[in-house]
């Protein structure tokens, strides 16, 4: 700890900092979160994965971290930068502090980071590969290999970070729900709960044949890592599912297979939207939610074909596709999380929403 | 929604004179919104006592009447202008009070004008601490223990259900005005009595002491479609027990998880919309036992507030032109945001600095007041800073106050044992100094925090500060040259000036400001821009700290 770090882009651009996690080197795609409190939640959350996550919000560490908010049962960010990691922690449900955290999980830490400086160079510049290390302290070998790393294009993700077996989360509820795991955060999974459903919890490679034998009432895709076009055997088998009429709700990369197997393209944007501030309009009550957001990819509104699908929430910062809804079949997904944790609560009507569709489409089939 | 049409001239009620819990911050506010109707095409009516502001600046509004904020004359007032609409929430507790006023009088009925913004039954369900409180249990949201009274018998009643200490707090007064902390039987009475004196009603609200609890505010907007958003949260460096106007604040808040932060948020939201502001910032203030977390709510303000020219400051967020324009009909998201252009008002801003706030007392001015802080406003100014870190924040608030510190400096004269544990344990407004003495003096935080109920984090960071300064010391003798810019910069982050810096290496600020022009310490601008640097920002809303970017275009 304290000891020197170094955060290199692949264009060349070099920050020094000090370390405050583990020690080691990683790389990842750097891209930056404007949430102000949250970062046990963002840390633990799957689909970031392959990312070195920078917080704009300057102190970070302040309450420490506890069991309880963890979002998967271990952080997944290849690096995490901010400006001052806060020495003391204080909160009474605290456990631990972040640095020990990060020690345990062997997560780089790096502080005294100018990141609003990065964060405006992202902005700019975009997303990129960047290696972040507290061995290597040349920046030139640092950036040479940044520009080597893998990036996110193509890559599968999930693969890495989905459960390798089924598993059953609860074992009462009145809707019995598949849930496709691509890295799915467990706030989903107790908001399926709260809302009455029996979740089995299925690996991302899980065949349609598979998920159909357990006869579920509705099918949730989760969030996950990386590159959409790269999970072509999740979206295959989401695709078998829709169009077997199961009644079908998507988060965030959830959104994106129902996407492409709804026949859309995605793509990637500059920078993302990482943050719990984001203006979401809902386009069928006419209001606006504060959502939040973790997305690197979106769905092209202009692939999908409208005789299909309709576009339910629109994002107002910039027009992108945010919410959609088969025409015909019993079919929904978000690309932002109303699940929340962390972030607003504004959304938390779509699991409602879910299992409203699935006793609609109960009741029709009887 | 557009804008609403079937209004013309809108009556605008400022604050009247400036005293303490009501200054300049409510002239701000209602100069806005008269600018922003003027602009929208309205004809704006201008009441206001006081003349020495900019609202009753010539074209500020169609017709301005220097005159008591009285309802005869508002009656007068309106009989002769025959507004369409009145407007109260930007002129603080008195242009809500004298709506509430001139409403109870039927002259708002007799006139046909009807009140924007908030209407009167709202003001009234925020302001009455009983209504409040039956409002706040209907939507499951906890509350200290507390009885209004308005007869010393009840007081007595009230106070054997809840024992000492008790907080008494007098109904619709502005500041806290008549209220105190009773520690025992003869200061209950007395200032029960003073209390119902004080106030507008003749009530006083006896309350569970939450003193020594973490105190939050969040500063809340709605608009007519439903639409809520927070602007900015706010966390009390200073426990429960010290009037906000008077405590030291830091935004964003510090020490809550976003599982807490969320409760509070949605409690706010909930708040908001069950007392039926429909459009325009309110602030709600929170106490939460930092034992076990438990979180009751405090009060609301029904209207823009102190608090809410503080958050606007802190986030580049303009509070009052935004809540003018929602009262005329606008939602959040037809009206665009300011700095960024292309991003909508509607959201909730973010910040990537700490901004710290410190209230300014004159007690030199009133000799024999008492200079203790309480539940009753004192301050008569504040400053406010923006650092990258609470540590530099803090120094640079404490060299704005104007009172001749220029950083966390020592107390002038050294305190005898006795008199440093009085002063930690009472609040003042030299308290501050007094944690700085005790940390350097070796005093264990977790005493410190026994005795002020400050929390651990900012008693920690300040701790940071005095062992900071500890280094910079050791290395003084060496002289400036010699320390090294590495520390020197570090210093500049810590938030010391020049003067500090003098005074430690035994040298001028001067000399300071050359050495380190030299060796190329020198401070850097970074924007306010409501959103952490996502979008790019138009206006020219900066603050200096010592970072490796300087996003100045001058």
């Amino acid at each position: 700890m304290n000891g020197k770090a170094i955060i290199a882009l692949e264009d060349g651009t070099v920050f020094h900092g000090s370390s405050f996690g583990a020690s080691g080197e990683r790389a990842g795609e750097v891209v930056f979160n404007t949430s102000m409190t949250g970062y046990q939640e963002i840390l633990t959350d799957p689909s970031y994965k392959g990312q070195i996550v920078t917080m704009t919000y300057t102190l970070i560490g302040n309450y420490g971290v506890n069991e309880a908010d963890c979002e998967s049962w271990q952080p997944w960010v290849e690096g995490f930068v901010v400006k001052e990691y806060s020495k003391i922690r204080s909160n009474w449900r605290s456990e631990e502090s972040l640095s020990d955290f990060l020690n345990k999980y062997n997560i780089i830490g790096i502080e005294r980071v100018d990141t609003r400086a990065l964060t405006r160079h992202i902005r700019e510049r975009g997303a990129m590969k960047a290696v972040i290390s507290t061995i290597d302290l040349d920046p030139k070998s640092l950036v040479r290999k940044a520009k080597k790393s893998a990036g996110l294009i193509g890559r599968d993700l999930v693969r890495e970070v989905t459960y390798g077996e089924v598993r059953e989360w609860s074992r009462k509820g009145k809707y019995r729900v598949a849930a496709i795991d691509c890295g799915i955060k467990y706030n989903i999974l107790r908001l399926l709960e709260s809302h009455g459903c029996k979740v089995t919890v299925f690996p991302a490679g899980a065949t349609a044949e598979e998920i159909k034998a357990i006869k579920p009432d509705g099918l949730f895709l989760s969030n996950g890592p990386g590159d959409p076009e790269a999970v072509s055997y999740v979206y295959n088998t989401v695709e078998k599912l829709v169009n077997d009429g199961v009644p079908t709700f998507g988060i965030c990369l959830g959104h994106q297979m129902l996407g492409l197997a709804l026949g859309g393209k995605t793509y990637k944007l500059k920078f993302g939207h990482r943050g719990a501030n984001h203006p979401v309009k809902n386009l069928k009550k006419n209001t606006v939610e504060i959502t939040v957001q973790n997305h690197g990819f979106c769905v092209d509104i202009e692939s999908l074909d409208e005789r299909d699908v309709e576009v339910t929430h629109i994002n107002l910062n910039d027009g992108t596709l945010e919410g959609m809804r088969h025409k015909k079949l019993p079919v929904f997904s978000v690309q932002y999380h109303p699940e929340a944790s962390p972030g607003p609560h504004d959304s938390v009507y779509l699991f409602k929403d879910f299992t409203d569709l699935m006793e609609k489409h109960r009741a029709k089939k009887n | 929604m557009p804008k609403r049409t079937d209004i013309e001239k809108i009556l605008v009620i400022g604050s009247g004179p400036i005293v303490i819990g009501q200054a300049c911050e409510f002239d701000y506010s209602g100069t806005q919104a008269c600018r922003i109707l003027k602009a929208e095409g309205y004809k704006v009516v201008l009441i206001n006592t006081n003349p020495a502001t900019i609202m009753t600046d010539p074209m500020m509004a169609d017709s301005t009447y220097i005159e008591p904020i009285i309802p005869e004359v508002i009656e007068k007032i309106i009989e002769k202008e025959r507004p369409d609409a009145l407007l109260p929430t930007l002129g603080g507790q008195t242009a809500l009070n004298a709506a509430v006023a001139v409403s109870e009088l039927g002259i708002l009925d007799k006139y046909n004008v009807e009140v924007i913004g908030a209407d009167i039954h709202s003001i009234k369900k925020a302001e009455d601490r009983e209504s409040f409180k039956k409002a706040m249990q209907k939507i499951g949201l906890d509350l200290p223990m507390s009885f209004q009274v308005d007869n010393m018998r009840d007081a007595q009643s009230a106070l054997s259900k809840i024992g000492f200490p008790v907080i008494i707090r007098p109904c619709f007064t502005l500041g806290g005005v008549g209220g105190g902390v009773a520690y025992n039987n003869d200061e209950f009475k007395h200032i029960v009595q003073k209390g119902m004196a004080a106030s507008m009603v003749g009530a006083v609200l006896i309350e569970e002491s939450v003193i020594g609890w973490k105190e939050y505010e969040l500063e809340v907007m709605r608009d007519h479609n439903d639409n809520v958003v927070i602007i900015c949260s706010i966390e009390n460096f200073d426990a429960m027990g010290v009037h906000t106007g008077d405590s030291i604040t830091v935004a964003p808040a510090q020490t809550l998880t976003d599982k807490e932060y969320q409760i509070m948020r949605d409690a706010s939201i909930a708040c908001i919309r069950e007392i039926g502001v429909d459009t325009g910032g309110s602030n709600i203030q929170f106490g939460l036992n930092p034992r076990d977390g438990r979180m009751v709510i405090i009060e609301m303000n029904p209207r823009v507030s102190r608090s809410s020219a503080l958050a606007s400051k802190a986030t580049g967020f303009p509070i009052a032109k935004i809540a003018a324009k929602l009262a005329v009909g606008y939602t959040l998201d037809e009206i665009p945001n300011d700095i960024t252009k292309k991003t909508p008002a509607c959201f909730e801003p973010t910040i990537d600095y700490c901004v710290v706030k410190i209230p300014r007392f004159t007690f030199e001015k009133f000799k024999g007041a008492d200079t203790t802080l309480t539940t009753a406003m004192k301050s008569v100014g504040e400053a406010m800073s923006i650092g990258r870190t609470f540590k530099e924040a803090l120094q640079k608030g404490l060299r704005s106050m104007e009172i001749g510190l220029s950083g966390l400096e020592d107390l002038k004269t050294e305190p005898s044992p006795d008199q440093l544990s009085e002063r930690l344990r009472v609040p003042n407004s030299q308290r501050i100094l007094c944690v700085k003495h005790a940390i350097a003096n070796g005093m264990s935080l977790d005493e410190l925090y026994e005795i002020t109920a400050i929390d651990p984090w900012f008693l920690h960071n300040m701790k940071e500060l005095v062992e900071f300064e500890g280094r910079l010391k050791s290395v003084s003798r060496k002289g400036l040259a010699a320390s090294g810019k590495e520390l020197l910069r570090e210093a500049k982050e810590y938030g010391f000036s020049d003067k500090q810096l003098a005074g430690i290496f035994g040298t001028d600020e001067i000399t300071v400001r050359r050495h380190r022009k030299k060796i190329g310490l020198t401070p850097t601008y970074k924007l306010v821009d409501t959103c952490g640097a996502e979008f790019e920002a138009f206006t020219p809303y900066y603050y200096s700290t010592y970072e490796w970017e300087d996003e100045s275009r001058a």
